[in-house]
């Protein structure tokens, strides 16, 4: 316990991240250990070449635009703060967690899980996914295995599908509304992730 | 409305028992011997004893012998003896045909008896088949036995485990949503094993703690009787399961966790079983540590082997079906051997043979699927279906009917509710503490109200009963009351537990399955969230579950698909498929909707966000399945929503649908046993449509920028064509698709105009593009591909030259990634007169030199009407990028296929008939031979919504090998 506690003092600011996280004070030496492993140079903070060097994520068709979530606009390093905030999003949803009615929507709340990945599709942060952002995606998952005369069809109809209000683009709202399937059946909120890690613990 | 259906059912349940009664009577012994539940040396082979072997066989053996007089009823003979000597005309041949006869009355009955039942759907939603043909099995066998004083029918364990559990397992398998049966794999076999083992185990020594007490039972019962009692009334049931579950419709990961855990639990009970036979015959004082060693060593190879022997068939099947191509037909067969066979091997080892079958199913299914052709799969999903629904009603009928016959069982009242009562406590007990034990584990634990599902629906059923029927009496003294015990339980559960597990799932408002498909919306979302997932996981070091299944991913996707799919499936994208599936579905619900989308302000499509009037739409296979062949699509027959059709608009669609059969039907005139072949000419004359197709999804694409209206659209034009079809100078029996539909399309009214008189400019968009394509080269593929996004966008392209076009053969322009196909099926639903667009396109061959389109009005939002006519361009290509927009466009897409050459013998085999495989509706090669024979008057093929399904297929168009007769 000593030693978890000494190293939670290291990291500053530590109990307002686990309040805003809502990690164990066990998540956070975790993430904190892996950042630190990511960090090989010690600068306390990760620019996208951290991010780069892990293998898997290179060969991850998205991975770059994962990589680009972690930066906010403008900015070329993550600290350890934005670092478990980010990683935040993908614990599970609590079912229990007293409601505060004055708390802020936490941050692995369900919106708050498809506004990341929404984000990850509208790269220009216009709140709408384009078409042509639409099909970057869609080219970057599928590679080279389909024409782009496929891809485009796949574009407009995926749009055709969730477009609402006709304007030719999904808004949050739209991605929202097609994508709660996805919520209940396996992927978004049944990720093991950061699962593994509570049981870590 | 019940009555009158229990009065047809009792007719005919009593004229099949008469029927039943009189072949009864005329049994020969043989069939007696081997309908009846033989004893068997346990030593032998797990379930089967040999002497079991195939009844049906050795009966149709006997009854082929010349003799057979040993036939003394009084029919038979006296017809023998009437006809004396000399030449009788009429023959009774009653034990020639026997024992096919009987099979086949079997099977009518149970048909039948399945047809009754639903007559009333008032009573099916309340009522379970399953407890229906357990009823009738009763009727029906205390008829036999009233009549003939014995009953010679019973659930014969030979018959069961050969025959009828394998098709419902093969079913199961291969059918077993692969993502949700390994996403749950651990609770799964959480149950399966230590579930299974926990009830046997607790079953067995409590119902010995009740005989030890006095309560039941008689002094020769020994531990090892219960416990292997246990083991055997312990396992849930794949049979029932599947029979109670698929109408209760709970949420699918409450279905395939207890159904998971039916199949796999297979090997727990195998082992268990063998094990506690083998103590029992050497006797429990005989049993040393060394062989409880030995049963859990056996249970490891039984499962692990059962599970290997799977997987092995499962990768012979897969790369069998990659070289099917010249042999369509019998590419259904291949799949039902095989994954009967990893059965049998399994069983001949004695492994788990239920475990080898699913595994096996499971494993190939996604390489049969990709690599069979789209009749074929069809073929093999219907007859599946049919065989497992069919064994099953076999199986419970055959339930009922075992239970009457009372010399087979002895009640002990004891036994009997001692057993109901531990089995239902101890399910539940076990089901809540694993389930707490895999929620620590679990992102979504599973429920209190789940849990009680789960417990409650731990139904037992026929594969106990076979079981508990192959014990020897010998051996195990008390077999007849557990025959009794077991009839009772299976009843119980698949009876009361059966009829009221919906009620209970209502009250307990257990979620529901959805029944509506996923949405291309989902695909795409759910792709992207597993890779988000994947490098999240990757991001914050951890190697969870979504690594290692991306590392499967990765691992299937170099090697094994590389091994097992055709080198032309190969490149498909899992994404693309999904893709022309539901485009699939949207355009047949747009044809049940009344074929005509035209009316309602926007088409809106079943699979949209915003569907609201839309009934849930059956996916194609059942669609097709429905519509018999999918070649006769009368649009009358169709169930139409109703308010969605105009009677003139159904006019159009008869008109169309009656002119365009004819031609259909001339090429149906070949026979060959062996292939369904498909005309030479009308293969070309497809290939000819496709380019046609092709050629204006390209006009369109240039300007579209809403799908689904330009299917709107050209699905009225089409049914303006055939209005307007007496001006055009074509015969009447052919639909000319023109362009132009004034009525229909206020905004085109120009395009209509120039059509007739003049070679269509915007065809000539179409053949320009071949012009250009030709050159290119497999290499150039990407580099086309990417820079056709942006070709089309600011059109600068120069048009092509006619010369260009000649000198490159079309069919070797394209080889290379697979063209998106769409399903023989999904074409045939477009009627059309292929000779007629054969014959348009090869006009249009001539019009290349023609000059480029004019520019067009161009509305951004020009009503999307106005797309029918012709090519709209959207103001930012600019007017004169119509054209070369869609010149490009094409481009790109026909870049993407190579044309094998004849070098690359594998390559070019398996592209040449993927126009076969998936009849590609449109194909961005040229038709072979563009001889100019026409002038050059094109029309614009109907594309209809098909062209959303097209895909650019290889067209074998050019390739002579192509050009064979085709199967399927």
């Amino acid at each position: 316990m000593g030693s978890t506690s000494s190293t939670l003092l290291k990291i500053p600011n530590v109990e307002v991240l686990m309040q805003e996280t809502g990690f164990s004070p066990a998540h956070i030496i975790r993430l904190h250990d892996r950042f630190k492993a990511l960090d090989k140079k010690g600068r306390g903070h990760l620019c996208p070449q951290d991010f780069g060097a892990i293998k898997e994520l290179a060969m991850n068709p998205i991975g770059d635009r994962i990589i680009g979530a972690f930066f906010s606009p403008g900015k070329e390093t993550v600290d350890f703060h934005t670092f478990v905030k980010i990683l935040a999003h993908f614990r599970p949803v609590d079912k229990n967690r007293p409601k505060e009615p004055n708390s802020p929507e936490p941050i692995n709340s369900r919106s708050n899980k498809l506004r990341f990945a929404f984000q990850l599709y509208d790269q220009d942060k216009d709140g709408k996914i384009s078409r042509d952002e639409l099909l970057k995606v869609l080219r970057a998952m599928l590679g080279m295995q389909v024409t782009e005369e496929q891809l485009e069809s796949i574009a407009d109809r995926t749009i055709q599908e969730a477009d609402l209000d006709r304007d030719d683009a999904i808004s949050f709202e739209e991605f929202r509304k097609v994508s709660p399937e996805i919520l209940h059946s396996r992927c978004f909120i049944k990720a093991p992730v950061i699962m593994l890690m509570e049981r870590d613990c | 409305m019940r009555g009158l259906s229990l009065l047809l059912f009792i007719t005919v349940a009593s004229d099949a028992t008469t029927d039943l009664y009189v072949t009864g009577a005329s049994l020969p012994p043989e069939l007696e011997v081997s309908a009846a539940p033989a004893v068997t040396s346990p030593v032998a082979s797990r379930y089967i004893p040999e002497e079991y072997g195939h009844p049906g066989i050795a009966l149709a053996r006997s009854a082929e012998e010349p003799a057979a007089p040993s036939t003394e009823d009084g029919e038979s003979s006296s017809h023998h003896h009437h006809g004396g000597g000399g030449y009788k005309i009429v023959q009774w041949e009653w034990s020639y045909v026997q024992t096919p006869y009987i099979i086949a009355s079997w099977l009518l009955v149970a048909s039948v008896a399945k047809i009754l039942f639903h007559f009333s759907q008032r009573f099916t939603t309340a009522v379970p088949e399953s407890c229906m043909l357990i009823l009738l099995g009763l009727v029906l066998g205390a008829v036999v036995l009233i009549a003939s004083k014995k009953q010679p029918y019973q659930l014969d364990p030979g018959l069961f485990f050969l025959f009828l559990l394998p098709t419902i397992v093969g079913d199961a398998g291969y059918f077993m949503p692969a993502r949700l049966f390994f996403d749950n794999l651990g609770a799964i076999l959480m149950y399966a094993v230590v579930g299974t083992l926990w009830n046997a185990f607790c079953t067995g020594f409590c119902l010995y703690g009740v005989k030890m007490a006095g309560a039941i039972g008689e002094l020769l019962w020994g531990l090892m009787d219960f416990l292997l009692f246990g083991a055997l009334i312990s396992a849930v049931d794949p049979v029932a399961v599947l029979a109670v579950f698929e109408e209760v419709h709970v949420n699918e990961t409450l279905f395939i966790i207890v159904f998971g855990e039916s199949l796999l639990n297979d090997a727990v009970t195998v082992v268990l079983y063998e094990v506690y036979i083998s103590f029992v015959e050497v006797g429990p004082g005989n049993v040393y540590t060394a062989d409880y060693f030995k049963g859990i060593a056996s249970f490891l190879i039984v499962s692990i082997g059962g599970t290997l022997v799977g997987l092995i068939f499962a990768v012979i099947l897969a790369f069998v079906t990659r070289f099917t191509k010249k042999v369509r037909i019998i590419e259904p067969l291949f799949v039902f051997l095989l994954v009967y066979l990893a059965y049998l091997t399994a069983e001949l080892f004695s492994l788990s043979a239920i475990l080898s079958m699913t595994f096996c199913g499971i494993g190939c299914n996604k390489y049969v699927e990709a690599n069979i052709s789209q009749k074929s799969r069809t073929t093999v999903k219907y007859t599946m279906k049919t065989l497992a629904s069919i064994a099953e009603t076999i199986i419970f009928i055959f339930l009922g009917i075992s239970a009457v016959d009372k010399s087979k069982w002895a009640w002990d009242t004891g036994l009997v509710v001692s057993t109901l009562i531990f089995i239902l406590v101890f399910r539940a007990v076990g089901v809540a503490g694993q389930t707490w034990f895999l929620n620590w584990f679990r992102l979504v634990p599973l429920e209190k109200i789940d849990q009680v599902m789960m417990s409650y629906g731990g139904l037992r059923g026929a594969v106990a009963f076979a079981l508990v029927v192959l014990l020897d009496k010998e051996q195990v003294k008390a077999k007849d009351y557990f025959v009794a015990t077991t009839i009772v339980v299976v009843f119980f559960t698949v009876m009361f537990q059966g009829l009221t597990i919906k009620p209970l799932v209502k009250w307990l408002k257990v979620p529901r399955s959805t029944n509506r498909k996923p949405t291309i919306n989902e695909e795409i979302h759910e792709h992207a969230f597993d890779h988000i997932l994947t490098a999240v996981e990757d991001i914050a070091g951890l190697n969870g579950y979504h690594h290692w299944r991306d590392k499967w991913e990765q691992f299937d996707k170099n090697y094994l698909s590389k091994l097992l799919l055709r080198k032309s499936v190969y490149h498909k994208s899992e994404l693309w498929e999904a893709y022309q599936k539901i485009n699939i579905r949207d355009a047949i619900s747009v044809i049940d909707q009344g074929g005509n989308v035209l009316t309602s302000a926007r088409l809106s499509l079943p699979s949209m966000a915003s569907r609201t009037s839309f009934p849930e739409v059956t996916n194609v296979t059942n669609y097709l399945r429905e519509n018999g062949s999918g070649v006769c699509l009368d649009l009358q027959v169709i169930d139409t929503v109703p308010g969605a059709k105009i009677e003139e608009e159904l006019e159009t669609h008869h008109v169309l649908a009656g002119n365009l059969y004819k031609p259909r039907r001339r090429y149906q005139s070949h026979y060959s046993r062996h292939f369904m072949t498909v005309g030479e000419k009308e293969r070309q004359d497809r290939e000819v449509f496709q380019r046609n197709m092709h050629n204006r999804l390209e006009s369109f694409k240039s300007t579209r920028y809403k799908r689904h209206k330009k299917d709107r659209s050209q699905k009225k034009r089409k049914g303006s064509d055939a209005k307007e079809q007496d001006t055009s100078d074509k015969p009447r029996r052919n639909v000319s698709w023109q362009d132009k539909d004034p009525v229909v399309v206020p905004m085109a009214p120009e395009e209509d105009k120039h059509d007739p008189s003049e070679p269509d400019k915007y065809d000539d968009v179409g053949i320009t593009f071949v012009a250009r394509k030709a050159p290119e080269t497999p290499k150039e593929r990407p580099k086309s591909v990417s820079a056709a996004l942006d070709v089309c966008q600011s059109p600068v392209a120069a048009p092509p030259s006619p010369t260009c076009g000649e000198k490159n053969l079309p069919w070797k322009s394209g080889m290379g990634s697979l063209p998106p196909c769409v399903s023989v099926e999904a074409t045939k639903i477009i009627p059309i007169d292929l000779q007629q667009a054969w014959n348009q396109s090869i006009s249009s061959l001539e019009s290349l030199a023609s000059p480029p389109a004019p520019p067009e009005p161009q509305h951004p939002r020009v009503s999307t009407l106005s797309r029918l006519g012709g090519p709209v361009r959207t103001p930012t290509k600019g007017k004169s990028g119509g054209g070369v927009c869609a010149a490009s466009g094409s481009d790109t897409g026909s870049g993407q296929f190579r044309f094998p050459t004849g070098k690359e013998e594998e390559e070019e085999g398996t592209l040449s008939q993927q126009p076969q495989e998936m009849q590609p509706l449109m194909s961005s090669l040229r038709p072979p031979p563009p001889p100019a024979t026409q002038s050059a008057r094109k029309r614009r093929n109907p594309c209809v919504y098909l062209r959303s399904l097209v895909t650019v297929p290889p067209s074998g168009g050019g390739d002579p090998q192509s050009r064979r007769p085709t199967q399927l």
